[in-house]
């Protein structure tokens, strides 16, 4: 098994999520990690989702998500094929601060982005593997709260969307 | 300035349909409303269950190529609809479904007969949209044909809301040429054509499977021109039946669980493999561990997602199997392989002493359901259409009828809906009141939509019912025989006098026990002007065979 990034570019419909996501539901595949936000080219939505599954299981994947109407493209990605990035969020009580944790804040260069009478927050982005890093770090501090983005990709290898909805016939 | 229902009824017939399968109720009463004004111009068909509904568009479409379309009421309407969706998304059946909806404001609310259809269907769908304004109504039917009828087909759901249906807008419809996220027909790449004609040219025992794509893409005599240059011999799968004339010289039979003998043995000696318009159905290749393994493929084929899906292919050629079938038999070189074809004659031979000629010409003892479709083949007209349901008959009818033309076999392929024949077959009558329309159903199968009997009585539709009673769920018994040591757990039916039954609905009704009576009741049946139900009672426990075991390979076919 390994760990790919699949991006899906969609037109804004309505339930085209779902449509995605019960290809993964229906073959008993767990997705890891879901972004949806607008694309850079005006009503087209770009998804991104992680998944860890078999060469030939992302093949099949990304063949049934073309398969929808709505769907423009999709591809997928090795991790290193892509530049990605999540971004994790740290609920840490106001007792827990001390010198020990300014030390861990400036090793991870995280910063506070939040301070309020009983609790700070603190923001960290980079891979799993990081926030997870900082994450077991954080605990014994009586971390309150912990939330972790999916991840945002960023192809390496040169395609466009544009260029592809150009060429249609 | 009309009505919502009015544009919806207006765009059913913009599009050309002729025909409506639906059953009315609140959330869809004001385009029931609409209809009543436009019955010269497009015609509905009320069915006794909206599971008949759907059944019965899918045998208008399959015998017609075209769209079949359904009209039901939201919640239980729509919910009824599920199976023949499933049923003909898997078989790939062009059908458009309108289901009405609780008014806008009430979505979400759990209004009466409120259901989320979308979210239901999506699955069984190739397409679906909820429609909640006027405006959008005729845009939303135009995708929907565009979507159903295009490509790969497949059956797509419109879910209107009520207030959506009352609005006032106006009507201009424009048909849906091109929706820019999809891309129904791949480009065909000459290099694989080429790829592909070498591949043939250079094999000494090529084989060709071909399925429902042949008939989809109308490409039933690029097959035959194929076929005829190459003197490859040829199988069908369930669906691909009809395709090409079983008389055709290179026609060897039919592939699968209950297939013919030769084919499926023979799968595992050929060098190379060529499929059209077929996906590699569990039921056609058993074991895939076992299935084709010294053979390079070549896969001839319109939907993306079938390539590699369940048999890896050394040469994959995408798109319309219509055109790439003519680019390579212009590619190709002029051959014959009598020695090849010499193979699959032998085990054929064998197949008929042990297996068809007791199925087919029975001398003591019960009935066979195969001397009722010999018998069927002896009288019928050349391009009758069998309809089928599902279970030993339907094996058996597959087996022995004689499909002379294309679009004479509808039966639930992928999906094996009991009940599917009685309502499939009422719709393919419709199609055509002078075509023969032969429906063999099981005691077990006709049960699930014998309401619709009701149907044809109404429409009057000349449809030949063939009940084949084993006074078993005859397909289930034969695996408990086999796999359960014979212990038939709730397999026997009580049944009901089904000729009380049939002609209560007004049908010309004839019950056969007795081999010598067998003859002349087909013979009967099939000069009858209208409806005719014939029932045979046969043997209760005969087997299907040849058989393909769950699990076994092709090469472990059995012969009893
Ligand atoms: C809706 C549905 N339920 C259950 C089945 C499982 N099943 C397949 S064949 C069969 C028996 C069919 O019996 P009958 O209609 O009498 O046909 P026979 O096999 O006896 O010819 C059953 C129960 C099915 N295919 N569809
Ligand atoms: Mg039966």
């Amino acid at each position: 098994m390994e760990r790919y990034t699949i991006l899906v570019y969609t037109e804004n419909f309505i339930g085209i999520l779902n449509r995605i996501t019960i290809i993964f539901t229906r073959r008993g595949i767990n997705i890891n990690a879901l972004t949806a936000s607008e694309s850079r080219l005006d009503g087209i939505h770009k998804i991104t989702i992680e998944v860890t599954v078999t060469p030939e299981q992302i093949e099949q994947l990304v063949k049934q998500i073309e398969k929808i109407v709505d769907v423009i493209k999709a591809y997928f990605f090795m991790d290193d094929e892509v530049v990605y990035q999540e971004i994790a969020l740290y609920k840490i009580p106001i007792e827990s601060l001390d010198p020990s944790l300014e030390k861990v804040i400036r090793q991870f260069n995280a910063h506070i982005i939040a301070a309020e009478k009983e609790f700070v927050v603190l923001e960290f982005t980079g891979h799993k593997e990081d926030t997870q890093a900082l994450l077991e770090i954080l605990k014994p501090f009586s971390l309150l709260e912990f939330s972790r983005s999916g991840r945002v990709a960023i192809a390496k290898p040169k395609f466009s969307v544009q260029e592809f909805l150009n060429n249609q016939t | 300035m009309v009505r919502g229902a009015d544009i919806v009824v207006k765009s059913l017939i913009a599009e050309n349909a002729a025909y409506i399968f639906g059953y009315p109720g609140g959330a869809i009463m004001p385009v029931y409303d609409a209809l009543y004004d436009y019955s010269d111009q497009i015609k509905h068909v009320l069915t006794r269950h909206e599971q008949g509904a759907i059944h019965a568009a899918q045998g208008y479409a399959r015998v017609s190529g075209e769209v079949g379309v359904v009209l039901a009421t939201s919640g239980p309407g729509a919910t009824n609809l599920i199976t023949g969706l499933a049923d003909a998304q898997i078989d790939s059946t062009p059908l458009v479904c309108i289901t009405g909806q609780v008014a806008a404001h009430l979505l979400g609310s759990d209004a009466f007969q409120e259901t989320d259809v979308v979210g239901l269907s999506m699955p069984g769908t190739k397409w679906n949209i909820q429609v909640r304004s006027v405006e959008e109504i005729a845009p939303a039917i135009a995708k929907a044909f565009h979507i159903a009828k295009t490509g790969r087909p497949g059956p797509v759901l419109v879910d209107i809301t009520k207030n959506a249906q009352v609005e006032f807008g106006e009507f201009n419809y424009v048909p849906c040429q091109k929706i820019r996220s999809y891309r129904p027909y791949q480009p065909i790449k000459e290099q694989l054509i080429a790829d592909a004609a070498a591949l043939i040219d250079s094999a000494e025992r090529p084989y060709l499977l071909f399925g429902q794509g042949v008939v989809l893409s109308h490409a039933e005599e690029e097959l035959k021109d194929f076929l005829d240059k190459t003197g490859i011999p040829a199988a069908c799968t369930l669906l691909g039946s009809g395709a090409l004339p079983e008389s055709h010289p290179n026609y060897v039979g039919k592939l699968g669980m209950h297939g013919n003998y030769a084919p499926n043995l023979l799968t595992n000696k050929c060098d190379v493999l060529i499929a059209v318009g077929m996906r590699f159905d569990d039921r056609v290749t058993g074991d895939l561990k076992r299935y084709a393994k010294q053979a390079k493929v070549i896969h001839l084929e319109l939907d993306p997602a079938e390539i590699d899906k369940n048999v890896k292919c050394t040469v994959p050629v995408l798109g319309d199997c219509k055109k790439s079938l003519k680019l390579l038999t212009s590619a190709v070189k002029n051959n014959a392989h009598p020695e090849w074809m010499e193979k699959f004659r032998e085990l054929e031979g064998q197949e008929r002493e042990a297996v068809v000629a007791n199925d087919l010409h029975g001398t003591h003892g019960g009935l066979h359901m195969g001397e009722v479709i010999h018998l069927i083949n002896k009288f019928k007209e050349k391009d009758a259409v069998l309809v089928t349901d599902v279970g030993q008959h339907q094996m058996i009818a597959w087996r022995y009828f004689d499909y002379k033309t294309t679009r004479t076999q509808v039966t639930s392929g992928g999906l094996g809906t009991m009940g599917f024949a009685l309502p499939a077959a009422l719709g393919a009558q419709l199609h055509d009141y002078s075509k023969q329309v032969i429906c063999v159903v099981g005691d077990g199968g006709i049960q699930m939509t014998i309401q619709e009997l009701g149907t044809i009585m109404q429409t009057k539709a000349p449809v030949k019912v063939v009940l084949l009673n084993n006074n078993y769920l005859g397909m289930v018994r034969q695996w408990q025989q086999l796999f359960f040591d014979k212990r038939y757990s709730f397999t026997e039916l009580e049944n009901p006098d089904f000729i009380k039954i049939a002609e209560a609905y007004s049908f010309k009704a004839r019950k056969v026990t007795e081999r010598e009576d067998l003859e002349a009741a087909v013979a009967e049946m099939l000069v009858q002007e209208g409806p005719y139900f014939l029932e045979v009672v046969v043997e209760k426990e005969d087997n299907v065979f040849p058989m393909i075991a769950t699990g076994c390979s092709v090469e472990e076919v059995r012969l009893s």
